[in-house]
This record gives structure tokens, C-alpha cells and sequence, in this order.
């Protein structure tokens, strides 16, 4: 690699710039030139560089969501939780801070609560994402599910997959062995419609149901 | 008055609670539309003045950003969303966005991004630089806040003679302040806007009424009506903040128009606090005086409450002072106070859930003075008629509720001397407080479509921000028609569907229940008349449109409030218990026990109905002991703009909370018997947590929030 010299843009500005995203597009342009001149100029012109280059900036993602394969190319700065909402359309995983200060995104990483937010999608490269519509299997809920209806544990829904995902772990923690037990290790998952008392029996009732989650 | 506690289990789940649960359930941002472009706004950050530079260039030129809208190149909005205030004011109403460079708040609007992806709409905002011409601003309450106070509230009221209550043998007068609080509901508020054709838009938004959203919008963008499609399907939460079109809904609206594709817009939790309203600082002062017998003398109510330099928004935290109790004299006066903030609005309880801190704080503080039991001293001046206009009531059984939440709370452990209890080295207290609030019904439609395979279909154009209004109306539908629930599907969230009010003032179940017991009765009649020879009280449905050759049957029914409505004072109450304990060393307050009792008359979903006062008092507990928005003055800029620096309940926060219901129907208000509730779930809880607290540890708080270094 230390015999090729970087290629510098014939106005020698783009790199000096600062942005690599600059160069990437003067580069891969300079080359199409080469091969393709008349074309590619015009695509220049009508922001095509800005695809081209926008294809260099991203970064292969292989991940199993809810058992499925997905191969994606994603910028490195997107979070998991919008790469779940935004390009695969698994919008039940929900956006209520974007800080993990709310819990509503939470998510299984193999098979760990973890805060979609403040995990960037490059992070889970290889791993199992499990996301509340993945924990039903087909047309029979998951035993939190049921128990989050029987005991109304929400009123809006929308911190609802959030204290779900939640709470099936906190069964799988160990953390459910008792009424102030649960209510610490779910107090990371927030519900502003103030259902905390029903997500609380309905916990206690999986946990006491025995049923493997 | 042994009447079984229900539980969380109890009555039918929400029909809509398998989606909820399984994440199918679909909110305003997650609609996303074929080459969707995304927007994001950029806040000012200074108080007050005007934009002199805005820098756009470095914005405009990043990846994948197709506009950067600002007061110079947005196209303007025809129209004007109309002003929510309740007075024709000289102020210049509703913000108008990016109409001139006038900055009226920190974190007004100046500029927005929008770009083919989030992230890049998102790093595209980080680029915009503005220079401002600064103005001296002002967003802190004065100390003497009534000094210069002069902008209009409401008349000034007088019942009896003015400030009686100095009159009195006991007597005593008090401030009381709670901070703005932000309803923060866990979805952010967002919009997809997508013009269909240069005057045909449709938006998925996230509103409390989809057909009011849709004349608002529709008037902006001098649009018809019919032309624009609002659908909010799903809302997650909103507790009054989406009782309006905001700037950001008319911000996504126009960057819609200049991309020339659907544009997502989602505030941030940031956004949330300066752009969607929160409930107003308000100071307020009671004067109240007593026989010493306890008999009520007079009562004088003073409030001031906190609006924006530009628009007046004004609630009724003095109407409880009005209504709660049969006092001879009565005395309220209200202000506004216009500083640099954005404008207040609507937040679960407006004015009432105010107006009940300093009301029911300062009757408990009565009754220490008087030596006598709180609820003995509310009895003593129970009003069986309304104070406010001597009307009969339509219904009250508060008397019941008192008695049903003491029994659980179990009351005859509190003391009547404070700081005289302990548990664990823990001091003890007991407190308690009311709250009432207007009993509405408003006009609504419902079409009603029952099908050749047995199903009934119920349409309304009402939007759900989480009590379960869809379970309430297939509750209502399924024990007029006879059927079972599961053969019922209530369709809402759509404002081309029959006319709704917004779900708003705790008025949904009277005005659309109504709506749906109607609709159903007249279809019911319907098939009857087809059956001939006065039908039975169950037909068979089925059977009948098979015996006509009818694919369906169906009715549109309009149903509307009667002469009653007007007749009788119409009211929902509550009464809140509360035990706490509070360690006397640091201060920190545990909420131990919570009774509710809540009198709205029929309760319809018994199972929805319990969380929505559980709901209500875990608001009020936020309300008590921990939500306050700080405003770093110096700045006028919010420095608790998140969720880990503006605490609300948590779980752990939580106990188990008992809600119980007197459950009578009302006679008057509606055909269904159903009050209100949403509201009076949360009105009382703050006074009833400050009033345990001062039972515990002898200290009177008379500033929300009740946070550990006023207690030490």
C-alpha cells in the first residue's frame, strides 16, 4: 500500500478540505471519467456523485433480526434502533429519547435488554436481534404479551414493546423475585400513561406461572 | 362501602391490545411513504430578538440535503392556524413559522433541514449558524408577581361579599407556586406530510382530534376540507399536548410542498419542551377562613398564571374554588403573566389540577388550625348544590368516595398531630384531598354497519391517546345490540370518518359513547321493523338480512347533548388518599399506600377505567414530588430539557395503587350514565401527597415540586 500515493484532486482542494467524503466523491468520479467521460460528468452535475459517494461512506451490516438474515449497508452513524424503524420497517421498536433515558427502544441483543438507541448498527454486526415482533411465535403471544394484556400493563402503547422486552429479560436476569425487585430493574423503561402497577403483576404473574421465556 | 377492590385483571382487555403488544400497533412517524424525505428543526438560542445572519450554505451543500428552510426562502402560509386563546388579545396569536426573523423564545424555530435520511437531515441542522440581534429578555416570575400583572384572565368573581374570609374567627391566607410541567408523553410528536396534489394533502399525525387538526390545517393552507386527510391511528400519549397544530405541524407541511415529497418530521425530547406546550407556571394565594366550628366563612382565590409575549392561553385554576365547597362567600381573580417562553397549553386536570394544590392545601392547612379532621371539615361544608351558580347537580356521591378512601387507606391509623408517627425510622403521614371537573358532552356522529356474517362495524372520526376509547365503545355497542364484543370493530383515527370531537376535557365516552348507544339503538329498531310485529329485544341479525336479501344493514346517527345538560350542574369528583413515608434524615419521600375514588358516574370498561385513575395518580405523584422545568434565566433557556434531568414516576417510584369507583350513573348528563374521569384522576393527587408529607414530618410545602431539600 505505501508505494500507491494518494490521489490529490487536480484543484488539490478536495482532501485539504477536510472531509473524506469530498475526496471519495472527487476519486470515484475521476475514475468513472476515465472509463466513461460523458456520462458521468453529467452525473456529477445532477448530484449522482453524492449516491455514488454515499455508497463508499457506508459500511456492510450483517445481522438476524426476529430469525431472519438481513444483509445491509448502513452509515456508520445510524443507530440500530432507526436502521430497525427507518430501513427495515420494524417499527414496533419505538423512539421516545433517542438518549437512553426512556427505555422504549429496548431490544434483545443476544438475547440481552439493550437500549436500540445508544447502540450504533455496526455494533451488532454477527449478533441476534430480537424485536416484540419477533417474540411472538406466529399467532400465539408470547407468554409476557399475554400477561401485559390481561393486566393492561399500558394505556397508550407506546412505551409498551419497550417494558416488554424489558421484562422478559428481567425474568431471564434472575430479577424477578420480587415486587420491589422488578419495580427497580423496570424502572429503566419509563410509561408516562403511569401503568407501572399492572406491568408489575403482569411480571409477577409470568414469573410465577414458571413458564420458560 | 365493602365493595371489592378491583384489580388489574378484572373486565375485558382492550380490543386494541394485541396490537399494542405485539408492536403492530402503528404511530403518526411510522407510516413511512415511498421516497420519504426526512426534516429536522434548528431552535434559536437566544431568548428574544431577531436573526441578523443565517448561515444555510454548509447545510444546503451536505450529503443528501434537498432544503434548508428558513424565514427568507420558505414559502409563507397563506392562512393562520386560529388562536386556541379565549379572548380576542393585541397579541399576535400562534407562532407563525419562518414568517420573519423575530425570535420570540429560546429554542424558536429558525431554520429546517431536510434530507433523504434522518442522519444526514440530522447533521445538515448541526450545520445551520445563526447571528442574532439580541434583546434584554425576561422569562423568571417577578417576586411580587402581582405587581404589573394586568393581562386579561377572566372577570373577577364575587360570590357574597368580597374577602369575607378575614372576617372569620379562624383564618389563615397562603402562597402556593408549581412550576411549569411538561406532559412529555413517551411518543414524540411527529407528522408525515404528503401533498397528494398541489391542494391535496394528507398528513399522519399525532393529534387528539383529527377533524380539528384538519379545519386548522385546512384554514393555514386556505384548503378545503374535504381536501385534507388527517389519520392518527394510533397516539402514544399526549395529556392535552396535542390539542393543537404547532409550528412543527406547519413546518413539515411546507418543507413538504418545497421538496416536492412526503417529509417525516419528529421533534426531539428536547423540541418536546418548547414546542407542544406544558401546564404554566402559576402562583397562586388563598385566603380562607372558618367558624370554629368549621363552618366556611370565605374563601378568596388568587392566581397568576404564566402564558408567552404573544399569545394568551388562560385555564381555570381559580374555578375550584368556585365549586368544591358551600362557602357564603366566595372571591376569585385571575391574571395572566406574559413573559419570553413558548405558549402553555392544556395539560391532564388544566386549572383544576392548579387551582386543587392550593385549594385542598389550604384546606388541610384549615383543619390543622381548626383541630379537626380534614375530612370532617369537607363534610362540614359539603356543597349539595353547585356554589358557583346554585344549580342542582346532576350527580354527586363524593360524600361515598371520602368514606370509600378512607376505609382503604385505613385513616383511622393517621394522626391528628403531625410528625407523630414513625415506621422503620421512617416518619409517617397521611393525607388526603378532592378534585372535581366539569362533566361535558359534546355532539357527535357514529355510523354503525352491521354485515351479513354477523360483524357490526363502528365508525368515528375520534382519535385514542391511550385510555381505551375503542374498548369503551364496543363495551357500549355490544350490551345494546346483544352480541359479543368479538364480533364488534370500532374504526377511528381518521378524520373522514363521522364527526368527533377532540379527545379532550374527559368528554370522549359521554359524547361518542352516546353517539354509539344511539347509533346502535336506532339500527337495533331497524332490524326489529324488519322482523315486523314489534320484533323481540335479540334478534338474530343474521337471520334477518339473509330473510331481506340485505348485504348489511347500517345507520349514521348524530347524537347531541339535551335541555339537561344546561339544567343541572354537571360534574365528575375524586378524592385522593395517600400514605408516605419520609426519612427524616435525608429527606426523600416514599409514596407507601395510594386509595383513589373516583364518582363519573356509569363506569363502561372496567378494566380501562382503573388504569386511567392509576394513571392519573402516578401523573399527580410526578406533579408532587418531581417534574419542574428549570429555565436557566440568565439564558432563558430550559436546562432539564430530557428525561434524566426532568424526573417523572418511575417505576420503582410506584406502589400498588388502589382505584375504586362509586359506579352509579348519572341520570342526566347522557343515555349511558358515564361521567368523565381522565382528568379528576389526577386533580387532588398533588395536594393530597403535600398534605401527607405535612402530616409526616410538620412541614408545609407549599412549592411543587416536594423535593428532598425542602423537607431538611
Amino acid at each position: 500500500m505505501s508505494d500507491k500515493k494518494p490521489i490529490i484532486p487536480p484543484n488539490g482542494e478536495g482532501i485539504s478540505n477536510g472531509t473524506r467524503r469530498d475526496f471519495i466523491k472527487q476519486t470515484t468520479v475521476l475514475t468513472a471519467v476515465a472509463m466513461a467521460p460523458g456520462t458521468v460528468v453529467k452525473a456529477a452535475s445532477d448530484h449522482i456523485d453524492e449516491q455514488i459517494a454515499a455508497v463508499f461512506e457506508k459500511m456492510p451490516l450483517k445481522m438476524e433480526v426476529n430469525g431472519k438474515l438481513q444483509n445491509l449497508s448502513v452509515e456508520p452513524r445510524s443507530t440500530l434502533l432507526d436502521i430497525l424503524r427507518e430501513q427495515l420497517d420494524l417499527t414496533g421498536t419505538k423512539k421516545g429519547c433517542d438518549h437512553g433515558q426512556c427505555g422504549a427502544c429496548t431490544v434483545h441483543v443476544d438475547g440481552h435488554r439493550v437500549n436500540s438507541c445508544l447502540t450504533l448498527g455496526v455494533m451488532v454486526n454477527g449478533k441476534k436481534i430480537t424485536t416484540i415482533e419477533g417474540l411472538a411465535k406466529g399467532d400465539e403471544l408470547h407468554p409476557m404479551q399475554e400477561a401485559f394484556l390481561k393486566h393492561d400493563g399500558f394505556q397508550c402503547g407506546y412505551c409498551t414493546p419497550g417494558q416488554i422486552m424489558s421484562a422478559v429479560a428481567c425474568i431471564r436476569e434472575g430479577h424477578a423475585n420480587s415486587e420491589g425487585e422488578i419495580r427497580e430493574y423496570m424502572s429503566g423503561n419509563i410509561c408516562r400513561c403511569g401503568a407501572y402497577p399492572n406491568i408489575v403483576n403482569a411480571i409477577q404473574e409470568v414469573k410465577a406461572g414458571g413458564q420458560t421465556v | 362501602m365493602n365493595k371489592p377492590i378491583p384489580t388489574s385483571a378484572d373486565g375485558m382487555s382492550r380490543v386494541d391490545g394485541r396490537a399494542k403488544v405485539t408492536g403492530a400497533a402503528k404511530y403518526s412517524a411510522e407510516y413511512n411513504q415511498p421516497n420519504m424525505a426526512y426534516a429536522v428543526l434548528v431552535g434559536s438560542t437566544i431568548t428574544k430578538g431577531t436573526v441578523a445572519t443565517i448561515d444555510t450554505k454548509a447545510a444546503s451543500a451536505a450529503p443528501g440535503v434537498l432544503a434548508v428552510l428558513t424565514y427568507l426562502n420558505s414559502p409563507k402560509v397563506p392562512g393562520h392556524i386560529p388562536t386556541k386563546a379565549q379572548k380576542p388579545s393585541s397579541k399576535s396569536g400562534p407562532l407563525k413559522v419562518f414568517y420573519d426573523n423575530k425570535i420570540l423564545y429560546n429554542g424558536h424555530p429558525i431554520a429546517m433541514v431536510v434530507a433523504d435520511t434522518f442522519e444526514r437531515a440530522q447533521y445538515g441542522a448541526s450545520l445551520v449558524k445563526a447571528t442574532y440581534n439580541k434583546e434584554a429578555h425576561d422569562t423568571q416570575p417577578p417576586k411580587n408577581i402581582t405587581q404589573g400583572v394586568g393581562a386579561w384572565g377572566g372577570k373577577d368573581f364575587t360570590k357574597g361579599t368580597v374577602d369575607a374570609w378575614k372576617t372569620a374567627p379562624i383564618k389563615l391566607e397562603q402562597e402556593y407556586t408549581h412550576p411549569s410541567d411538561v406532559h412529555n408523553p413517551m411518543e414524540l410528536h411527529a407528522i408525515i406530510a404528503r401533498w397528494d396534489t398541489p391542494d391535496k394533502l394528507t398528513v399522519w399525525d399525532k393529534t387528539q382530534g383529527t377533524q380539528a387538526t384538519r379545519d386548522d390545517i385546512a384554514k393555514a393552507f386556505k384548503l378545503k376540507k374535504e381536501d385534507v386527510q388527517v389519520n392518527s391511528q394510533f397516539v402514544g400519549g399526549a395529556f392535552g399536548s396535542a390539542l393543537q397544530v404547532w409550528p412543527h405541524e406547519v413546518a413539515a407541511i411546507l418543507g413538504a410542498q418545497v421538496v416536492k415529497r412526503p417529509v417525516k418530521l419528529v421533534l426531539s425530547r428536547p423540541d418536546m419542551f418548547t414546542s407542544v406546550g406544558y401546564r404554566p407556571y402559576t402562583w397562586q394565594k388563598i385566603g380562607i377562613g372558618a367558624t370554629t366550628d368549621g363552618k366556611l366563612v370565605g374563601i378568596t382565590h388568587e392566581a397568576v398564571g404564566q402564558t408567552s409575549s404573544f399569545e394568551d392561553f388562560a385555564e381555570g385554576p381559580i374555578n375550584t374554588s368556585k365549586g368544591l365547597y358551600a362557602s357564603p362567600n366566595i372571591t376569585t381573580r385571575y391574571k395572566l403573566l406574559s413573559l419570553d417562553v413558548n405558549t402553555p397549553t392544556w395539560m391532564r386536570g388544566p386549572g383544576e389540577a392548579t387551582g386543587a394544590f392550593a385549594l385542598e392545601s389550604a384546606m388541610d392547612e384549615l383543619s390543622y388550625a381548626l383541630k379537626m379532621d380534614p375530612i370532617d371539615l369537607r363534610m362540614k361544608n359539603y356543597a349539595k348544590t353547585d356554589p358557583d351558580n346554585g344549580k342542582e347537580y346532576s350527580s354527586k356521591f363524593l360524600d361515598e368516595a371520602y368514606a370509600m378512601g378512607a376505609a382503604q387507606i385505613g385513616w383511622e391509623n393517621r394522626q391528628a398531630q403531625p410528625r407523630a408517627a414513625s415506621q422503620n425510622g421512617w416518619l409517617v403521614g397521611y393525607g388526603m384531598a378532592g378534585g372535581m371537573f366539569g362533566a361535558y358532552r359534546d355532539v357527535a356522529v357514529i355510523k354503525a354497519m352491521m354485515k351479513a356474517d354477523g360483524t357490526l362495524t363502528i365508525q368515528s372520526a375520534v382519535s385514542d391517546i391511550g385510555p381505551g376509547t375503542g374498548t369503551a365503545m364496543v363495551l357500549i355497542a355490544a350490551n345494546k345490540m346483544g352480541i359479543d364484543a368479538g364480533k364488534i370493530k370500532f374504526e377511528m383515527g381518521d378524520s373522514s370518518l363521522p364527526d368527533a370531537p377532540m379527545q379532550g376535557g374527559s368528554a370522549t365516552v359521554s359524547a361518542v359513547g352516546s353517539a354509539v348507544h344511539d347509533a346502535c339503538t336506532v339500527l337495533k329498531e331497524k332490524f326489529q321493523q324488519l322482523m315486523g310485529n314489534g320484533g323481540t329485544d335479540k334478534p338474530d341479525y343474521v337471520k334477518i338480512l339473509k330473510d331481506n336479501n340485505l348485504p348489511s344493514l347500517e345507520v349514521l346517527t348524530k347524537s347531541a347533548p339535551g335541555p339537561d345538560n344546561q339544567k343541572y350542574s354537571m360534574q365528575s369528583w375524586s378524592v385522593h388518599f395517600v400514605k408516605v413515608l419520609v426519612h427524616p434524615a435525608t429527606g426523600v419521600v416514599k409514596i407507601d399506600k395510594v386509595a383513589c375514588v373516583a364518582d363519573c358516574g356509569k363506569i363502561i370498561s372496567p378494566k380501562t377505567a382503573r388504569s386511567q385513575v392509576v394513571g392519573g395518580a402516578i401523573g399527580g405523584i410526578g406533579m408532587a414530588l418531581m417534574e419542574e422545568g428549570i429555565i436557566d434565566h440568565r439564558y432563558g433557556r430550559y436546562v432539564n430539557n430530557n428525561f434524566a434531568d426532568y424526573h417523572v414516576p418511575v417505576n420503582a417510584d410506584i406502589p400498588q395503587i388502589d382505584a375504586m369507583f362509586v359506579n352509579k350513573p348519572d341520570p342526566y348528563i347522557n343515555p349511558i350514565g358515564a361521567k368523565g374521569m381522565a382528568e379528576i384522576a389526577l386533580i387532588g393527587m398533588a395536594p393530597a401527597v403535600a398534605n401527607a408529607v405535612y402530616n409526616a414530618t410538620g412541614k408545609r410545602v407549599r412549592d411543587l415540586p416536594i423535593t428532598p431539600d425542602k423537607l431538611i
